[in-house]
């Protein structure tokens, strides 16, 4: 489970050595957090965005429990037991802004770690199964924040769950009776709240289930790192702790400074307005949006205007929104490229780039009313995206030149040492490594 | 039992054992018994008794004046219930339906010898926003039906789509005239 050179624990007082033989947690937190973990010496702060979204789901458990004890999930007094807790509740409108931004910043987290994993390979052999427990993790995360925003039940909780429910009425033939079942009713009503209260609480349980999963088996192969090139030996590897601990607090310090400003001075910021209007079945608002963190996906879901194929245009968007998600099931497939790591994918670099303008396109077109020109733009970002994955990026693995990769981590390390600043791939322009200085003080004993 | 069993592995020349019998029926009395647990624990989330109960209601059309229209709610969606003018019923009859998005006539949506009543559901049919046009001095769009505000549909006095992205006509509910002023939705 880790590498050779992995000090090994021993305890040293009394307590410690009867734990060793009866439950050994001492043992377990030294070999996956502590000195016992070598960790690649060459981790960035892109390598913080994990534990954050570990520390996210903390604050959205602990504070989501809290709330529960105040809430009640009946569609009479919901939204009033919710201005209950923002006026009533001691520290109520502190931990429900903790919640609801929380949400934001969980997924802003999980985002960012995502985009980590896609431009340094991270998807790649031998961290298949990482990458899909990872997936796993953000669909059980995208079902609890819908069904939590639908708590609320102010219009755009009520409105959001109509459109969201409605999506599972396209599958034919069946879809109807599967949108009743999901609803226990005709429309979104009391049934689909309480329903949708107790998955809320569920499911965070279940995905911190599948989290321990996911360390499980990043800590076999352990991490990838910016090189995206193999551990060698005991050189190219730090402990975790203190190393990695004291990075990850620092990353922490800064996440949650961010956070307070947030929830202290901006609470509302990424919120709708509408959702301050209790839920009304026979009133629509004039735009109905989801969350932020939904937007790039909502933008395909609505990019299909018209009928092809025998397939009505709600279906098509339906099926598109939730390949869009599912095509990243196959991305470690889908790109057969041996190099990980974007800085030596020229091609591959400049590709990913491309990709993060297009989510950002298909963001800002979710966000808008369905008019034009956000229609068209979305249309054309949502054939981009799939093409992305399922054209450019399998051909570009497949006639890429890579650049010329270094021998090891720690010749990576300490040529970036020699050329001050900027990144690896810079300083790596197929020029040979030998003709670089530093490279013969880098040379580790292999 | 004529065949032959090798008392060494308690095998048929066949290689059955008298044992697959008792795993496959043991494993097909699991599977029976867990598939009668899992029902009752899917078929709960199904509507309950007191929801399918309030799933039909009676409507009194009497108070309704021409040209008005009322809103109701009905399985927790509005329903548009209009009385037409006879200039608005001849201009629903004056459209060619095959030129139409989705063909029918208006005779098609409502009910024999009660073509004045045309009941819908108020849910466009584009996203599920709630059209304008039912209550009292709100916008009715360019056909004199009903609007949706959210992304521009808009219907004609038989409640059909005309313009904008929605891909189907108001959907007309089951319903069933109890007397000339009464109907039963659902």
């Amino acid at each position: 489970m880790s590498f050779s050179w992995a000090k090994h624990y021993e305890p040293t007082t009394a307590l410690g050595k009867y734990m060793d033989s009866r439950l050994p947690i001492p043992r377990l937190v030294y070999d996956s957090l502590g000195a016992g973990y070598p960790t690649p010496r060459n981790l960035n702060y892109f390598y913080n965005f994990g534990v954050l979204a570990g520390v996210a789901l903390v604050i959205q458990i602990l504070t989501g429990v809290i709330l529960g004890m105040h809430y009640a999930a009946n569609t009479g007094i919901a939204f009033d037991s919710v201005e209950h807790i923002m006026r009533d509740v001691n520290y109520g409108w502190m931990l429900r802004y903790m919640h609801a931004t929380g949400a934001s910043f969980f997924f802003a987290v999980v985002y960012i770690h995502i985009g980590r994993g896609l431009y340094y390979g991270s998807y790649k052999p031998p961290r298949e199964v990482l990458w899909l427990l990872g997936l796993v993790i953000f669909l059980l995360m995208m079902a609890t924040a819908f069904m939590g925003y639908v708590l609320v039940w102010g219009q755009m909780s009520f409105w959001g769950a109509t459109v969201i429910t409605n999506l599972f009425s396209a599958i034919p033939l069946i879809g109807d009776a599967i949108h009743t079942w999901l609803l226990g009713g005709f429309s979104p009503d009391n049934a689909t709240l309480n329903r949708f209260f107790s998955l809320h609480y569920l499911l965070p349980f279940i995905t911190f289930g599948v989290i321990i999963l996911h360390i499980w088996a990043l800590h076999i192969p352990g991490s990838n790192n910016p090189t995206g090139i193999d551990v060698k030996g005991p050189q190219d590897t730090v402990p975790f702790h203190p190393y990695y601990t004291s990075k990850d607090f620092f990353g922490l310090g800064v996440y949650l400074t961010l956070f307070s400003v947030v929830v202290f001075f901006l609470p509302n910021m990424l919120g709708e307005v509408d959702n301050y209007i209790p839920a009304n079945p026979l009133s629509t608002p004039a735009h109905i949006v989801p969350e932020w963190y939904f937007w790039p996906f909502y933008a395909i879901l609505r990019a299909f205007t018209v009928d092809f194929l025998f397939i009505p245009a709600k279906l098509w968007g339906v099926l598109a929104m939730f390949s869009a998600i599912l095509l990243l099931f196959f991305l470690p497939w889908l790109d057969t490229s041996p190099v990980r790591s974007n800085n030596y994918r020229p091609v591959a670099k400049t590709l990913f780039w491309v990709f993060l303008v297009d989510i950002l396109i298909l963001g800002i077109c979710g966000g808008k009313p369905a008019g034009e020109p956000w229609l068209r733009l979305s249309q054309i970002a949502s054939v981009y995206y799939f093409a992305h994955f399922l054209i450019l990026l399998p051909l570009v693995s497949r006639y890429e030149k890579a650049l010329p990769l270094p021998n090891s981590i720690t010749e990576a390390v300490l040529k970036r040492q020699t050329h001050k600043g900027g990144p690896a791939s810079i300083q790596l322009p197929g020029a040979g490594l030998a003709e670089l200085p530093g490279t013969g003080r880098a040379q580790p004993a292999e | 039992m004529a065949t032959q069993i090798d008392p060494s592995t308690d095998m048929t020349p066949a290689g059955e054992r008298r044992r697959d019998f008792i795993y496959i029926a043991t494993g097909a009395f699991a599977a029976a018994g867990a598939a009668a647990v899992v029902w009752p624990l899917v078929d709960q989330m199904a509507p309950s008794a007191d929801v399918l109960a309030l799933a039909s209601i009676d409507l009194d059309l009497s108070a309704i004046q021409p040209g008005q229209a009322i809103k109701v709610s009905w399985r927790g969606k509005p329903v548009f219930a209009r009385n037409l003018t006879p200039a608005e019923i001849e201009a629903a009859n004056k459209v060619d339906v095959k030129s139409l998005r989705d063909p029918q006539s208006l005779a098609d949506r409502t009910k024999p010898g009660h073509a004045n009543w045309l009941v819908t559901l108020g849910v466009c049919t584009h996203l599920g926003c709630v059209p304008l046009g039912a209550g009292e001095g709100e916008n009715r769009g360019d056909f004199g039906g009903y609007f949706c505000p959210c992304h521009g549909s808009a219907y004609d006095t038989a409640a059909r789509v005309r313009k904008g992205p929605a891909p189907k006509n108001l959907e007309v509910p089951q319903y069933a005239f109890k007397s000339p002023t009464q109907i039963t939705i659902g």
